[in-house]
């Protein structure tokens, strides 16, 4: 049932290393743009406050598909944006980290901006008192405070992030379902098999990060 | 709350504010303006690309409007579906029954593993091969069945947060004028739990919505997003403009949603016929869903 | 009396109406019914689904050709959509009675249907910018930048066997491709040269595009149709005969590939018997 495995005809290692690395860049970018677009939804500028709202508002309600097609589309296609490379295979991968960052950045920031509010009124008063600007109050106050109550729900954003790159296959970015679907179309008659393989490998991927940050969330969180 | 942040702005502030408004007005317009201008420069901004959306009315009435009517019927039936399958699912994750709780644990967490795509992808081959589906509704088939997988996981666990969400009290004084386990969760838990849990569920509704898409691209369902297909074949590949009329509609359908979820929640918060508990779908969910495209 | 009569009158109604809901599902089986052919709905000149819901383009010429001789008016065709990676499903399922999809006859295919034809020989070419004079030969693709479509046998053509150093982009749609082909991000987009005529010839390409003419490979388009049905076979290739002699073959090549100032090939002879 399993023989396919054997052929050597497809390399599930490789499309499943091309899974994890979009997932690491996109999650270390979206943390990122997340944070400073958090830092700009709570800032002192009108403009930035509203474009921060208008950004969010805008970028999470539209599909995730239309995003990454959009990056390829306009950003390559129209704009000439090649982000360094010539070689269209590299160009396409970046381009999905870009539309992951884009799209998941949203959820981290509305994650950030609950963990905001968990922090009681008095420390940001305090650290007002003491005559520190906002920069100050918000990165060595709130920010360290708010990052520890939100480890759950970024968790949450990470597992999603890493269960969304499989929507890199849009713009052909050689990931697990990509190579799942050629192999659908090809093993037809082991669906099955095919299916259980990659979800299995999915499980492995983000089983693992629930417990583990599940456990951090507990440690690190603020006792109140 | 923002202002506890920042100092109401003095003099000094102010003039600072209106610098960084400038600056970062200026930022975007100059990210405008070479944006504009290469669409310009690549003629992508010709009216021939853009107008077939303005005059030629077929547009809307052969593709867009037939599409998003596809998009709202695969998100309808999805949450039609998912959502007393996610109910009953979630009423057992809380069962005293441990065998009960297990599995239908498992099968909530496993399914809640695998992208969506990849659910969708497996229902189109299996439909495909072991059914003999007409070939019209399969890619529908597929999706609704990938989307309820999914979203019935979900929802199971909004439904057990919601209930977990209410005072023990409620249980206990249930218990104490002799009710029966399922008769406190039918007539006690479950009416009370709904306010708390109808934000949650139009959010999801939003993940739904968007999830569809992934339907077009991959499997051929007729919906919204695949639309770009045969206009842009028709309209000399305008697919820009295509894209951006299609994004639009998406955005404004779920903006829609969205509010309709933020007013419930407010709703829920403010009277005092409920505890005033309201599940947050971030702590399940991070509001995106496992496939959110 | 009157009561059971009405009652029994109900009852055969119920069970008729059954019987056909029963058989709803292969009744365009016969003929003198209605008749579910498959085509492309987003390809220009070959087959396509336009704004006001009619379809166009050559291979739709040739099906409605094909279903008259038939016997099925144009009026009892039911378009259906047969994307690539679907057509040999839905001739095994039933779906569609024949397809006329660009469907190129190969071996492979072969195993899992039949053909009839072929009815259109056209060769896997490059569509540059009409001011492009740097692609004479294939080998001179290995410094390009290509587009084509995933998944497509004119993406593995060339990665395979043209020039397998060249950088080649796969879109979703042939659309994209030509936008990218607009906008000088790619310097080619391969596919068959009947496609590509197809959308050189749209209005809004017109003095944008050309046809390189390199012929790349041989796609012989056949019909497809269920596997063994050699008494479809037979009646389809007598009507593609037919179309050839009396002139409508020229006229659909004409009418079609016409205004890109295409080089078809001629008519070619029917292979594919019993």
């Amino acid at each position: 049932m399993f023989d396919f495995l054997d052929s050597g005809q497809y390399d599930l290692l490789e499309a499943f290393w091309v899974t994890v690395k979009l997932t690491v860049y996109s999650a270390i970018g979206s943390l990122i743009w997340g944070t400073l677009l958090a830092g700009m939804r709570v800032g002192p500028v009108p403009m930035m406050r509203a474009f921060g709202t208008g950004y969010v508002n805008v970028v999470r309600n539209t599909p995730l598909t239309v995003i990454i097609v959009a990056c390829s589309l306009a950003l390559n296609q129209t704009l000439g944006v090649t982000l360094g490379s010539e070689d269209f295979k590299v160009i396409g991968f970046r381009l999905a980290v870009l539309g992951l960052i884009a799209y998941t950045g949203t959820f981290v920031c509305e994650a950030l901006r609950s963990g905001i509010n968990t922090v009681p009124v008095g420390q940001a008063e305090a650290a007002r008192a003491l005559g520190l600007s906002f920069t100050q109050v918000l990165t060595s106050i709130i920010l360290p405070q708010a990052f520890r109550s939100v480890v759950a729900p970024l968790a949450n954003v990470l597992i999603a992030l890493t269960k969304n790159t499989t929507v890199a296959a849009a713009i052909g970015v050689a990931e697990a379902s990509l190579l799942m679907k050629e192999m659908i179309e090809n093993e037809a008659d082991a669906i099955f098999a095919v299916f259980s393989v990659f979800a299995f490998g999915f499980i492995v991927l983000t089983l693992p990060t629930g417990l583990v940050l599940g456990w951090v969330a507990k440690r690190v969180a603020v006792k109140r | 709350m923002t202002s506890v942040l920042y100092d109401a702005p003095g003099p000094k502030a102010k003039t600072r504010n209106i610098i960084y408004t400038v600056v970062f007005v200026a930022v975007l317009g100059l990210v405008a303006w070479w944006v504009l201008g290469a669409m310009a420069d690549k003629n992508q901004l010709a009216a021939e690309k853009w107008s077939p959306f303005v005059k030629d009315s077929n547009v809307w009435t052969t593709f867009l409007l037939p599409g998003l009517l596809e998009t709202l019927k695969a998100a309808g039936l999805a949450l039609a579906i998912a959502l007393p399958l996610g109910a009953l699912l979630g009423i057992g994750r809380l069962s005293d029954h441990a065998w009960i709780r297990v599995s239908v644990g498992t099968v909530v967490e496993f399914f809640r593993a695998i992208p969506v795509l990849m659910l969708m992808l497996f229902a189109s081959a299996a439909f495909a091969g072991f059914t003999d589906l007409d070939s019209d509704i399969r890619p529908l088939y597929a999706v609704v069945t990938g989307l309820v997988l999914y979203n019935a996981s979900v929802i199971a666990e909004i439904v057990r947060a919601g209930i977990l969400s209410l005072p023990s009290g409620q249980t206990d004084a249930a218990k104490a004028i002799g009710m029966t386990k399922s008769q406190t969760m039918a007539f006690v838990l479950l009416p009370q739990a709904v306010t708390a849990m109808l934000p949650a569920l139009v959010s999801q509704l939003v993940v739904i919505v968007k999830d569809t898409a992934l339907g077009g691209v991959l499997l051929g369902l007729g919906e919204l997003l695949y639309q770009a297909r045969p206009i842009t074949a028709n309209y000399g590949a305008n697919t820009i403009a295509t894209l951006v009329v299609i994004s639009l509609i998406y955005i404004v359908l779920n903006f829609i949603l969205t509010s309709i979820a933020s007013a419930l929640e407010r709703h829920a918060r403010r009277t005092k016929k409920t505890t005033g508990a309201v599940v947050d779908i971030k702590k399940i969910d991070a509001g995106l869903g496992g496939g959110a495209a | 009396m009157k009561l059971r009569k009405s009652s029994a009158a109900i009852a055969t109604g119920l069970v008729l109406s059954l019987a056909l809901t029963a058989c709803g599902g292969d009744s365009d089986d016969k003929g003198g019914g209605k008749i579910a052919i498959g085509i492309k709905f987003d390809q220009p000149g070959v087959g396509l689904k336009t704004p006001d819901g009619k379809y166009v383009g050559f291979d739709v010429d040739v099906a409605t050709y094909v279903a008259k001789e038939l016997g099925y008016d144009a009026k009892d065709i039911e378009w259906k959509q047969t994307p690539s990676a679907q057509r040999e499903t839905m001739i095994a399922n039933g779906d569609v009675k024949f397809i006329a999809a660009s469907y190129s006859i190969n071996d492979e295919r072969k195993q899992k249907v039949s053909f009839a034809g072929p009815y259109f020989l056209a060769h896997q070419d490059l569509l540059v910018r009409a001011d492009d004079t740097s692609i004479t030969e294939p080998s001179s693709l290995n410094s390009k930048k290509l587009c084509s479509v995933v998944g497509s046998t004119s993406a593995q053509n060339v990665k395979e066997k043209l020039a397998p150093k060249a950088n080649l982009q796969e879109q979703g749609g042939y659309s994209e491709c030509l936008t990218g082909l607009e906008n000088k991000a790619v310097d080619a987009l391969t596919t068959d040269d009947s496609i590509l005529a197809g959308f050189a010839a749209q209005k809004q390409h017109q003095g944008k595009f050309k046809l390189v003419g390199l012929r790349l490979s041989d796609e012989r388009y056949g019909i497809g149709l269920k596997k063994g049905d050699t008494k479809l076979q037979g009646d389809i290739n007598k009507a593609l005969e037919k179309m050839k002699s009396d002139g409508s073959w020229e006229k659909f090549v004409k009418a079609n590939f016409g205004p890109a100032n295409y080089k078809n090939e001629p008519a070619p002879e029917i292979t594919e018997k019993g």
